[in-house]
């Protein structure tokens, strides 16, 4: 028995020893690639469409991915923030990259590395969360609406945000289990600048949202999904490109962008973050990205705006023109986008919004 | 010679506990004691704790239903495994232990499926005229999940007591003309008292702490203590609360268990806790 045991144990060493030899083997001639990105946020080959990443490691065949996926920026920051992790290529939103640049979390990028930023287009660069440009590169844009399924949900009551506090659909409303959009809602309903820092006005919207939370199913990130697909739920705000993939699933879903009283209009762009070890690996797969061919298929896909004219090209013309994607620029006017907020503020709001969720 | 030998073997399990244990509960004290944005020391998070004294009762009370209904349920079940054949039993205990054998969170999502309103039940129910119920969303989902998830740990101390009752003295009792209610009541369950409070305390300790349960099957009014220091950690970017939140929780599990053990007069050498 015992020498089984210890026959075991030499056993258990020898493969964690190999194990490492590997890992050291591997950083001598395979790179590996540590790809963290919102869920459902790459084209994954499924129904004929590009395998992104597939296409990467093929072009690149020394550069292994090892892709894992979020459902907030906030979730994302605190992984990072924690420290002890290793991940080379990260795609927060705007005003997260604000954040993190702030807090110096983020790496310069090296545009030499990078030729495809050429084709970003020119109203794309220089945005006020990276007012250089030195950190980021767009990936997608995209608005945040109002899903309904027009099956249950009478087109007359499709007026604004109020939808999300409509009485006749109580416990069939979704709500997002993150408190800067959750907010960003209350905000646009009430008129306020979503970028407040006012303890009474954001008071005021916890308020909003606590009475709205009586007719809440269920809050919600990525679950979202099957919720609408299989009609579990019939109203539910979230990001335009997911619509039109819950779009592919379920023909009665409809989006809404409530324009009188505003929305959010969202960059979500690829950065570097200090953690990285493969920098210029992670520049390579920014840059493949960045490939007007690759963007335009990977949009396909995602269902998100390119910030890359060029891509359109390459994309399905059904889906380069389709109006949630790319709504006119008369109600783009009417979209607001986030800034960054101090820790201390954005602190204060997660803990008005978690007494929202206990009240 | 003998006894340094023993201490030597002692010696990987008090590395570990260091390591994985002790040191980690210095670290989650001293975040409790921390603001977030100095690191200084501050009493501000224990403060705090009083807005989610609610949430904590909530908890509790959740959990210890849920204890009582596995007791229940997992008393007869233990009881009658432990008097088959041998053979039988380690068929039986081992039916016990398959599902502990798959991934907690997917048994869970499979309770979804088939309780959400147009999951397997409501389906069926509305196809045979029945009409949809309101299955899930309530506090009574979120007691069936707890239950459903930790009966096993209830069954298996049981009836490792129950099969260890020396059955003569059952005979004896039987023989001194005590019915078999009064041989259960005055003899078995007197003797079984071990196997009761780590069963409820194997239950109870993990549902109180559940964040996963309560999320899907719960309504957004059912947000327990567990998903309150989820939360803080994932997305309130307040680890220092969320610290301070799960010191208060072990030390309402140490007060719980030791109330329970009390009041079962069990001196807590029996109980196993894991």
């Amino acid at each position: 028995m015992k020498k089984i045991l210890s026959l075991l144990l030499a056993l258990i060493l020898i493969l964690g020893l190999t194990a490492c030899a590997e890992a050291d083997a591997a950083e001598g001639d395979k790179i590996t690639l540590n790809v963290y990105n919102w869920g459902q946020y790459i084209s994954d080959g499924s129904d004929g469409y590009l395998d992104v990443i597939a296409a990467f490691e093929e072009k690149y065949p020394n550069i292994h991915v090892n892709y894992s996926t979020y459902d907030s920026n906030e979730v994302m920051y605190t992984k990072i923030a924690g420290g002890g992790i290793t991940v080379d290529v990260i795609i927060p939103s705007d005003y997260m990259i604000a954040r993190m640049i702030d807090e110096n979390m983020l790496l310069e990028l090296n545009f030499d590395n990078i030729p495809n930023y050429a084709y970003i287009d020119e109203n794309f660069r220089n945005q006020t969360y990276d007012p250089e440009n030195k950190y980021s590169i767009p990936y997608t844009w995209g608005t945040v609406g109002i899903i309904y399924n027009a099956q249950y949900v009478d087109e007359a009551d499709v007026t604004g945000w109020e939808l999300l506090w409509n009485e006749k659909y109580a416990d069939k409303i979704l709500m997002f289990d993150n408190s800067r959009d959750a907010f960003g809602i209350a905000q646009y309903m009430l008129g306020y600048d979503v970028n407040t820092t006012d303890p009474a006005q954001l008071q005021a919207c916890a308020d909003l949202l606590a009475e709205q939370k009586p007719l809440v199913q269920q809050y919600v990130m990525d679950q979202i999904y099957d919720l609408m697909e299989n009609e579990e739920a019939w109203i539910a705000p979230y990001y335009s490109g997911d619509y039109l993939l819950m779009a592919d699933e379920n023909e009665n879903l409809e989006f809404y962008l409530p324009q009188e009283q505003g929305f959010n209009l969202f960059i979500d762009a690829m950065c570097i973050p200090t953690c990285c070890r493969e920098k210029e690996a992670a520049e390579l797969f920014v840059n493949f990205l960045c490939d007007p061919e690759i963007a335009g298929q990977n949009m396909d896909w995602i269902g998100y705006g390119t910030p890359l004219s060029a891509a359109k090209e390459y994309m399905d013309p059904e889906m380069a023109s389709d109006p949630v994607a790319y709504p006119e620029d008369s109600v783009l006017a009417h979209g607001t986008s986030f800034d960054y907020l101090p820790a201390s503020v954005s602190r204060y709001v997660e803990s008005l919004f978690l007494k929202v969720r206990l009240s | 010679m003998k006894r340094n030998k023993t201490v030597l073997l002692s010696v990987p399990y008090i590395v570990w506990m260091v390591v994985f244990t002790l040191i980690p509960l210095g670290v989650v004290a001293y975040y409790a004691f921390t603001d977030p944005d100095t690191g200084a020391f501050t009493w501000s998070n224990i403060r705090e704790l009083g807005t989610f004294l609610p949430v904590f009762g909530e908890s509790v009370l959740y959990s210890v239903v849920s204890a009582l209904i596995c007791l229940l349920l997992g008393y007869p079940v233990a009881y009658y495994i432990a008097h088959r054949s041998p053979m039988v039993q380690k068929l039986l205990y081992m039916l016990v232990m398959l599902p502990m054998c798959m991934s907690f969170l997917l048994r869970t999502l499979a309770w979804v499926g088939l309780l959400q309103d147009t999951g397997i039940i409501n389906n069926t129910l509305d196809a045979i005229g029945i009409g949809r119920l309101k299955l899930i969303r309530t506090p009574g989902a979120v007691i069936l999940g707890m239950v459903y998830n930790y009966l096993p740990y209830m069954i298996l101390p049981l009836y490792a007591i129950l099969v260890k009752i020396d059955s003569r003295l059952i005979e004896a009792a039987e023989d001194l003309g005590c019915t078999p209610a009064q041989t259960f009541l005055k003899v078995t369950m007197p003797l079984s008292t071990p196997g009761i409070v780590s069963g409820m305390t194997m239950v109870f300790v993990p549902a109180v702490s559940t964040f996963y349960i309560s999320q899907k099957l719960g309504s957004p009014d059912t947000m327990l203590i567990g998903d309150v220091i989820e939360r803080m950690y994932k997305q309130g970017n307040n680890a220092n609360l969320g610290a301070a939140l799960s010191l208060l929780l072990m030390i309402l599990v140490f007060v719980c268990t030791g109330i329970m053990n009390k009041l079962t007069g069990s001196d807590g050498e029996d109980v196993v806790v894991v």
